[in-house]
């Protein structure tokens, strides 16, 4: 059990997705503008990543492997088909986004009017892919697959919902105009990254 | 305006040399995402993958390629398949074609230089979800035609990788001293007292060196401004 939390507390503070791989990065400066549409996004985010690194993980151990394949014919033992994850890793995540885009437009059309072209955008949101293959790069086994994606999403929602709280409270500060908008943000981000950087001295 | 447009487009149909392949405005097509368009600094796009690589020269130059590679080949095949591909699946029809790209120049990296294979780690799987590429194919490709979008789309590349440039050249001189793996500063500099600037090799310095590259750029083109 500690084993999970720990996982928990190191993808949402100290391996942070957004400070410290900077995965998400273009939704998240995009969206960032209020805290409404940011914590519906978050939220988006967490449950698609909650359906997808998962299924992956099956797909991955599965079908793609080395020897994944046996349980259907022995003489398939040697075949070995990752190089075929990308296309469908992305395939899962785009139909999932999909799904996900016909609940909200069914059960809250007020966030999905609000999210417009970030809804979709969500398939190439780099956290989603980026999740799934850090998973099979650090070899996960399906329980802490379903934590770790939990865990990078949460530090997905953490992240953005505090850029939107500054940035909403920074449209009452005197900026230089060219720094005004994108390139604030990208200080700004820096800066939680510094912060976030405080978490790395904690021993799991 | 529009006759303009359409004379072009006739020529075109009509035979491939009436318009030179760089005429002026393919050039421009080209030029255009150097500076006034730039995908990093202007359009947002692609950013992810444009901070997280830049700890030294040869990674970001190696990505750079890669994406110029992917956004060009891209958008000349989406753009070559536009008019066939039904609108409601257009997004999977496209992320189909960057993820097959994608593992072509995932496989070639691992064979050639698979040092910085390793180091790129995820981040070569990532160039499937830039939004740079996805962008220039909403925005370009699905309405052009494949030569023009194939210019668009390396001219976002190396826009993008001018970008990376910038950062990977600032973040190893000073975080590491050395330069595309070469040792710049010299020994008796250390011997001296310099130190390395551990924070340039960390995550935020990436964002502090594009931030400042925007004000930089924002503030010598005024139309800039307040774009986003």
């Amino acid at each position: 059990m500690e084993h999970y939390v720990n996982i928990f507390i190191k993808t949402v503070f100290i391996e942070n997705m957004v400070f410290a791989f900077f995965l998400g990065m273009c939704s998240f400066l995009a969206v960032s503008k209020t805290i409404k549409t940011s914590f519906g996004l978050g939220l988006a985010v967490i449950f698609v990543l909650l359906i997808t690194a998962p299924f992956n993980y099956l797909i991955l151990n599965f079908f793609l492997v080395k020897g994944a394949l046996s349980w259907i014919h022995p003489s398939l033992a040697d075949v070995d088909m990752t190089f075929l994850s990308f296309i469908l890793y992305i395939s899962v995540i785009a139909g999932t986004v999909q799904l996900v885009e016909m609940i909200i437009e069914k059960f809250s059309p007020g966030l999905y009017a609000s999210l417009g072209i970030f809804l979709p955008l969500i398939t190439v949101n780099c956290a989603i892919l980026g999740t799934s293959l850090f998973m099979a790069e650090r070899q996960y086994d399906l329980a802490e697959t379903a934590v770790f994606s939990a865990g990078s999403g949460t530090g997905f929602f953490i992240a953005i919902v505090g850029l939107a709280a500054i940035r909403e409270k920074l449209k009452y500060s005197d900026v230089p105009d060219p720094l005004k908008g994108l390139g604030l943000a990208m200080l700004i981000t820096g800066l939680m990254g510094i912060a976030f950087l405080s978490f790395a001295g904690i021993q799991l | 305006m529009s006759t303009e447009v359409q004379n072009t487009e006739t020529q075109v149909k009509e035979k491939k040399k009436s318009e030179p392949l760089f005429s002026k405005k393919n050039i421009q097509v080209l030029k255009d995402p150097l500076n006034d368009n730039n995908p990093v600094t202007v359009q947002v796009l692609g950013i992810c993958s444009a901070l997280a690589v830049t700890t030294q020269v040869k990674p970001s130059f190696i990505m750079a390629l890669s994406v110029v590679f992917v956004a060009g080949f891209a958008n000349l095949i989406i753009s070559a398949i536009r008019n066939t591909v039904p609108n409601r699946i257009r997004i999977i029809v496209q992320l189909v074609v960057i993820a097959a790209l994608v593992t072509l120049v995932d496989q070639t990296l691992k064979a050639f230089v698979y040092d910085v294979s390793k180091q790129l780690s995820v981040f070569v799987g990532l160039i499937i979800t830039n939004c740079l590429i996805m962008g220039r194919l909403e925005a370009f490709a699905m309405q052009k035609k494949p030569w023009p979008s194939f210019l668009d789309g390396v001219g976002s590349g190396v826009g993008y990788g001018l970008v990376l440039l910038f950062v990977g050249f600032f973040r190893e001189l000073f975080g590491s001293g050395s330069l595309y793996g070469f040792q710049v500063v010299p020994q008796w500099a250390y011997d001296a007292g310099y130190v390395n600037n551990g924070l340039m090799m960390l995550p935020p310095a990436a964002l502090f060196l594009i931030g400042i590259y925007i004000w930089i750029q924002r503030a010598l083109n005024k139309d800039l401004v307040n774009i986003s």
